[in-house]
């Protein structure tokens, strides 16, 4: 081994750390601006201002709510398992973080480029759930326990949905790494595969949803019955790093529609033949445009429609999305092998 | 062996307490659910966690200060508590108020139904998830807040009708701003119904739930629109009015499918026709006094008192020595401590302390206090002279009505021996008073019929066999309030 390679590693280790000191800062800063997007967006929705006294606008907002949680108490309950009590949040954040590894944000841009990026992601979001999972059983309440027994069974059953919903985007890509499935959309003529896949699209909006909990699908936290589910017993940070974990996974569910369905950080050909002048805007544009406009979706969703109760929630991700899931791999195979 | 492991792995109901302290029982209602899975099997309410013994104060109140208290039953709609309560009291005593005063009544009582039916859509919705109806149905409901602010200066617990009428009537600005409300809201209840009226969410969570027949439902009691969403055509407003509800012209909606959905479909509907009604109101509100001239029952108008309890800066006080019998009111009443005197000799006034606050002059019961109109500053000697004259009969009057004044404050007008049950139509049911009257001015026994405690009784029937989630549909589908709950 040459000098020359050992600094080649160097240099590389050295870019790596410090793409992931971007990306983890832009990751946290996203997370606190995003309560800040949230409550003013369904603010406005619901004719009031949100926050308004932090800052101007109430931008400072994020940093005293963090602030706060930084500084509150933390209980512990009496009867909680205490190791497993601790260790419940971290899991939950930590396999939210290392999803945003394998997520492209532009040509390039990637810290790890790894074959498997979207099983990758699959399989953080499923040990995720053993957060909430654990963290349900050891507060020792009924209330988490339920909301943690609600979570299990949610996010199992929307996995699959889920899942199948990116098999069509695999089998038009042929390829199970981010990057190539931005590249092969980027190629294809409808320029994003949001088109030919509306339907694996839809099912896997719905399906996303359900994944981060959010309404309709916030059962394991449903605040008017389960008091606020599975960290019902967490304060102070030990709540704040649930709270991160959900915000990011927000965050890597819309880049996942963003690389996914909409393209990434391309925009199609045939609006760049009609607007060439396009081009000239940089990629992190075009994805950050994406995600936000999918997170704007899901603050949407959430100032408009009601919960649905555990039951119902469970026969639309089986009956419904899991056999709409299947055709749409089906017709999707067939016209693979058929064109 | 499959016995075996049947014995070994025993199943039981998990005990889940929800309440007293929980976002979604309104208030402190305490359910205990003894659930199997997420299937409820058991459910147990337990109230009492807001007692503050109501019934039992309003016993040691006249009938004429026990109004306050009907304030804090139904927070939320705490005009028709008010009225309910007056209209009980004025059966009892068999005043009839003038015309306006019904009228105003009718229309404030209607606004108090607005307010309570946009609270309670607004959790509700917000129970079952819809978080913006809530913020919609606040917007609104602070208007009619404000609205009531303008006639009597409290949003929430307003005290504005009285016994044989109304506090005072309503200004110009009152009316106008309240017309404007009525041309309004027609068109801002559309906006609450798009939300969730035809959300597949909002019927699916709604529709079949929480279903009781017509007959379980009179059986257990419920009333108001909890009942006429069963389909029974029960009204209290329409099938014994009182106020000015026989001389205005609406329809009690019911409803066809006993669930909540119906339920819900039930309030909108109200909703309008109370819009409909205060608009009527609006139209046909005569002129007239607001308060009943009963002057046994009523207390005397405060200019009658004017010139005694105002300029009384300038009149001095005198004890007649002749009539003083030194029995020592006059002496323990006065707040300057300005009478001195030994028991059983006259007392005397020192006029350097006294304040003229004609505290003595009411308790004195053998009328041995005299007024010296315009006799502050003056000796004792001149006092004493000026005290002989007789007084103007203005001075007369206004001592009489300030005396009149302190029995009824004190004493309360007797009422007519009997018992009485006078129940008027609130926004969540039937709200009944039942006095127990020993002909005293005080109720022997007060008794409310509060359709809070009753619709909470029938939440285990409601909620059996349903899942965690209906149990707050079903505690919003009865609207209660724990204030009146627990009294």
């Amino acid at each position: 081994m040459t000098i020359d390679t050992l600094i080649n590693i160097g240099i590389n280790i050295g870019i790596t750390i410090i793409n992931i000191a971007i990306v983890f800062a832009v990751a946290m800063l996203h997370v606190a601006y995003a309560t800040y997007f949230e409550r003013k967006v369904i603010g406005h929705m619901q004719v009031r201002l949100g926050p308004m006294r932090v800052g101007p606008h109430g931008l400072l907002q994020p940093f005293a709510d963090g602030l706060k949680l930084f500084f509150k108490e933390d209980i512990i309950p009496e009867d909680a398992d205490k190791p497993v009590f601790y260790i419940a949040p971290i899991i939950f954040l930590v396999a939210a973080l290392v999803s945003l590894a394998v997520i492209p944000y532009y040509q390039g841009f990637v810290i790890a480029d790894i074959n498997i990026g979207i099983l990758f992601i699959f399989a953080m979001s499923s040990l995720g759930a053993y957060g909430i999972v654990i963290s349900g059983w050891s507060s020792n309440s009924k209330y988490a326990f339920l909301g943690g027994l609600r979570s299990a069974a949610q996010v199992i059953s929307y996995e699959i949905a889920m899942g199948l919903s990116l098999v069509g985007v695999m089998i038009m890509a042929g390829s199970l790494n981010l990057t190539e499935i931005v590249n092969a959309q980027h190629e294809s003529p409808y320029g994003m595969f949001a088109i030919p896949q509306i339907i694996g699209f839809v099912v896997f909006v719905i399906a996303a949803v359900a994944e981060t909990n959010r309404t309709p699908f916030d059962l394991p936290e449903a605040e008017s019955e389960l008091v606020a589910g599975y960290f019902v017993e967490y304060s102070g940070f030990r709540f704040a790093l649930f709270f991160l974990g959900e915000y990011i996974g927000m965050f890597i569910m819309s880049s996942l529609a963003a690389v996914c369905f909409l393209g990434g950080w391309t925009i199609p050909k045939f609006v760049t033949n009609v607007l060439p002048f396009l081009t000239y805007v940089p990629g992190i544009i075009w994805f950050l445009i994406k995600v936000y406009a999918f997170i704007f979706f899901f603050y949407w969703i959430r100032a408009t429609v009601p919960r649905y109760r555990y039951d119902q929630l469970m026969a639309i991700g089986w009956k419904i999305l899991i056999p709409v899931a299947l055709v749409n791999i089906l017709v999707t195979g067939l016209v693979k092998i058929l064109l | 062996m499959e016995q075996q492991v049947e014995k070994i792995l025993e199943t039981r109901e998990l005990n889940v307490n929800m309440g007293p302290q929980h976002p979604a029982t309104h208030g402190v209602l305490r359910l205990v659910l003894d659930i199997d899975g997420e299937t409820i099997v058991k459910v147990t309410p337990y109230v009492g966690y807001l007692h503050r013994g109501i019934e039992k104060l309003g016993e040691s109140l006249t009938y004429f200060q026990g109004l306050p208290l009907t304030d804090r039953l139904d927070y939320v709609s705490a005009m028709s508590n008010n009225i309910g309560y007056v209209v009980a009291v004025e059966k009892l005593f068999g005043i009839e108020p003038p015309e306006r005063a019904k009228f105003i009544r009718t229309i404030v009582g209607e606004m108090s139904r607005i307010s309570n039916h946009l609270l309670w859509l607004a959790t509700h919705a917000l129970d079952i998830g819809a978080m913006t109806v809530f913020l919609y149905c606040f917007r609104e409901r602070e208007w009619i807040l404000d609205l009531f602010e303008m006639i009597c200066g409290a949003r929430l617990t307003v005290t504005y009708p009285r016994v044989g009428g109304v506090r005072n009537d309503v200004p110009q600005e009152f009316l106008d701003s309240l017309y404007k409300f009525t041309e309004e809201f027609p068109t801002r209840i559309p906006e609450y119904e798009t939300l969730i009226d035809k959300n597949r969410i909002w019927l699916k969570r709604t529709v079949g739930i929480g279903v009781i027949s017509a007959e379980e439902a009179i059986n257990w009691g419920l009333t108001g629109p909890t009942l006429r969403g069963s389909g029974v055509q029960y009204d209290i407003r329409k099938h014994t009015p009182y106020d000015a509800y026989d001389k205005v012209d609406f329809e009690v909606p019911i409803g066809t499918n006993c669930d909540t959905y119906d339920r819900y479909r039930c309030r909108m509907h109200e909703l309008r026709q109370s819009n409909k009604i205060i608009k009527q109101c609006l139209e046909k509100l005569p002129p007239g006094p607001v308060m009943a001239d009963t002057p046994k029952f009523t207390l005397p108008p405060k200019d009658k008192m004017m010139p005694i309890t105002h300029p009384t800066k300038e009149h001095a006080y005198y004890i007649d020595e002749k009539v003083c019998k030194g029995c020592g009111m006059c002496l323990r009443a006065c707040p300057a401590k300005a009478i001195a005197g030994e028991k059983k000799k006259p007392h005397k006034i020192d006029q350097t302390i006294c304040s003229q606050c004609a505290n003595c002059l009411v308790v004195c019961k053998f009328k041995g206090l005299k007024i010296v109109p315009g006799g502050k500053g003056l000796s004792e000697d001149k006092l004493k002279e000026l005290a002989a004259f007789p007084l103007p009969e203005e001075i007369t009057k206004a001592a009489e009505h300030l005396v009149e004044h302190f029995t009824f404050i004190k004493r309360g007008p007797r009422a007519p021996e009997g018992e009485i049950y006078v129940a008027t139509e609130v926004p969540k049911g039937e709200l009944g008073f039942y006095f127990v009257s020993d002909g005293s001015g005080k109720p022997y026994r007060m008794r409310i019929r509060a359709p809070s405690f009753i619709h909470a009784g029938a939440l285990p029937r409601l909620c059996v066999g349903h899942l965690v989630a209906d149990v707050i549909a079903n505690i919003g589908t009865i609207d209660i309030v724990l204030g009146e709950c627990d009294r």
